[in-house]
């Protein structure tokens, strides 16, 4: 049980603001920390891990207290046993993949976790690697196996997966997801990608204006938060039949418009409902 | 007949005195290179001094603090039995202080410019301040360690004014190879001040080459 009520006035491209928050985490759970940037998600993870030191509250880990304003303790990170995978995964350039994710481990203990991790992230047959010699998503699957060697009682993850490309994403989900529940992990995920935290998250915290929005299971959060008319796409080609082919971000669909006058570039409001896909304004 | 001591004498001096500054700067160095904060601006400035003040203005106050006549250098010979000045402990001190820049600058820049996450990962993973220096960063900076030493053992080597004023011109044991040419050139023996100067040359141009050879090989190596 993770439990922390933390505050700290952050200094953000906006000016200041006042970080307040505080919530209770069972064991075992996967919680993603969602909002926008600057909202203060990567200040709250490197405050668990010790890294940044709150103005006051307090972070209790199985009954262990790491932090107390009131009672001035402070544990060093050394002492906090966190996994952390940054978001530039911070591997060390002298030492090859094995050394790498073994380097936690004391000359006394048990090598055999090692050679698990790096079965599980497939990652056997470049144990010998020098990091530099691998892809952005082999030094992700590493970062993450240095993470966990040590059995950490919190996983923190800062944005792990926003460097890779979406296939290779989708991929490391899987190996994340395995993990966290092979090694019975509490993990805590700072992600900005919807897909990533439905599909790894048990609880998803909203951060926004220095508080706690909304705890809610994410995909009951991402339907609530998605209000029509938040689509907007222009039409790029309109069709014999009358449909319209209208571009999204960089997905395209085919709408109905044969009701409607409507003109390629023109710019177009949709909203998704059980009924099907509509054009609402245009 | 050429007498070769001036030369074993500054190699001596060059040896001890980086040995020496090696140790003494690697912590200093990551101190620096940490959160900044207005003792360290000062402590910074104080390291960086003799870059910019004449040797002789040094030489002078290490020959004042040194000297048996005043407070550090009476406290030295009475409680130690230690006299500085004009011997080669006291030009090993001035040499170590007078060097200083030339080891702690180039080790500092290159722990800044490791990205902070290295550390941090260091510290997630259990590992003290200490053993995150030894196994991460100081592995991770091996050109900026190779450039300090380097620099610190040329500039040694090459030192006049400091040692002039703090060990003056002993044969044998403040004697080193730059004041033994002014002593030659002063009494126009100038083969011997030849050779001396040529062994000089030689010496700062192969430590040079061993430095830039080795930089560009672990440039190619992907090391920061």
């Amino acid at each position: 049980m993770i439990e922390f009520s933390l505050n700290k006035t952050l200094h953000t491209a906006e000016g200041e603001m006042q970080l307040n928050v505080s919530a209770r985490i069972e064991s075992g759970k996967f919680v993603s920390l969602y909002g926008a940037s600057g909202s203060g998600k990567t200040s709250l993870l490197r405050m668990l891990a010790g890294f940044m030191k709150p103005e006051n509250g307090y972070i209790k880990v199985n009954e262990t207290v790491w932090f107390d304003g009131a009672k001035k303790i402070n544990a060093e990170p050394q002492h906090r046993k966190i996994g952390f995978v940054f978001q530039d995964y911070a591997l060390f350039p002298n030492m090859n993949v094995r050394e790498n994710i073994s380097f936690a481990l004391k000359k006394n203990e048990s090598k055999e976790i090692v050679d698990e991790l790096l079965e599980l992230s497939g990652l056997s047959n470049l144990a010998a690697r020098k990091i530099q010699a691998l892809s952005g998503g082999q030094q992700q699957r590493v970062a993450l196996a240095r993470a966990i060697v040590k059995k950490p009682s919190v996983l923190l993850l800062d944005e792990p997966l926003s460097a890779v490309d979406s296939g290779m994403r989708a991929q490391l989900q899987g190996t994340l997801a395995e993990m966290h529940k092979r090694f019975g992990l509490t993990t805590i995920l700072v992600s900005h990608n919807s897909d990533e935290i439905i599909r790894l998250s048990d609880t998803v915290f909203h951060l926004g204006n220095g508080k706690f929005q909304q705890l809610a299971a994410p995909a009951a959060f991402f339907l609530h938060s998605f209000t029509p008319g938040t689509l907007t796409g222009t039409i790029v080609a309109i069709e014999d039949n009358g449909n319209a082919v209208v571009l999204i971000d960089d997905r395209m669909i085919r709408i109905d418009v044969s009701v409607k006058k409507l003109q390629i570039n023109d710019k177009v409001e949709i909203t998704c409902d059980p009924a099907g896909v509509s054009i609402i304004r245009s | 007949m050429i007498k070769f001591d001036p030369i074993w004498l500054t190699l001596k001096l060059a040896f001890g005195t980086t040995l020496i500054l090696f140790i003494v700067a690697v912590p200093l160095a990551n101190w620096l290179s940490g959160k900044r904060n207005i003792f360290k601006t000062v402590i910074e400035a104080i390291v960086s001094m003799p870059l910019v003040l004449p040797p002789t203005v040094i030489g002078f106050y290490l020959l004042l603090a040194f000297s048996p006549a005043n407070g550090f250098g009476k406290w030295l010979e009475q409680w130690l039995n230690v006299r500085l000045v004009f011997s080669f402990g006291g030009l090993l001190i001035a040499s170590v202080i007078y060097s200083l820049p030339f080891m702690v600058h180039p080790i500092r820049s290159g722990l800044s410019s490791l990205p902070p996450s290295l550390k941090e990962a260091a510290y997630s993973l259990g590992k003290t301040k200490w053993q995150t220096l030894l196994k991460v960063l100081l592995p991770n900076i091996k050109p900026s360690l190779l450039t300090a030493i380097v620099l610190s053992f040329a500039h040694t080597v090459g030192e006049f004014g400091v040692v002039l004023m703090i060990g003056g011109n002993m044969p044998g044991k403040t004697r080193t190879a730059s004041i033994a040419i002014y002593d030659e050139v002063e009494t126009f023996n100038y083969y011997n001040a030849n050779v001396y100067a040529g062994i000089l040359l030689v010496l700062s141009f192969t430590t040079l080459l061993i430095l830039y050879s080795f930089n560009r090989k672990t440039q190619q190596q992907g090391f920061y």
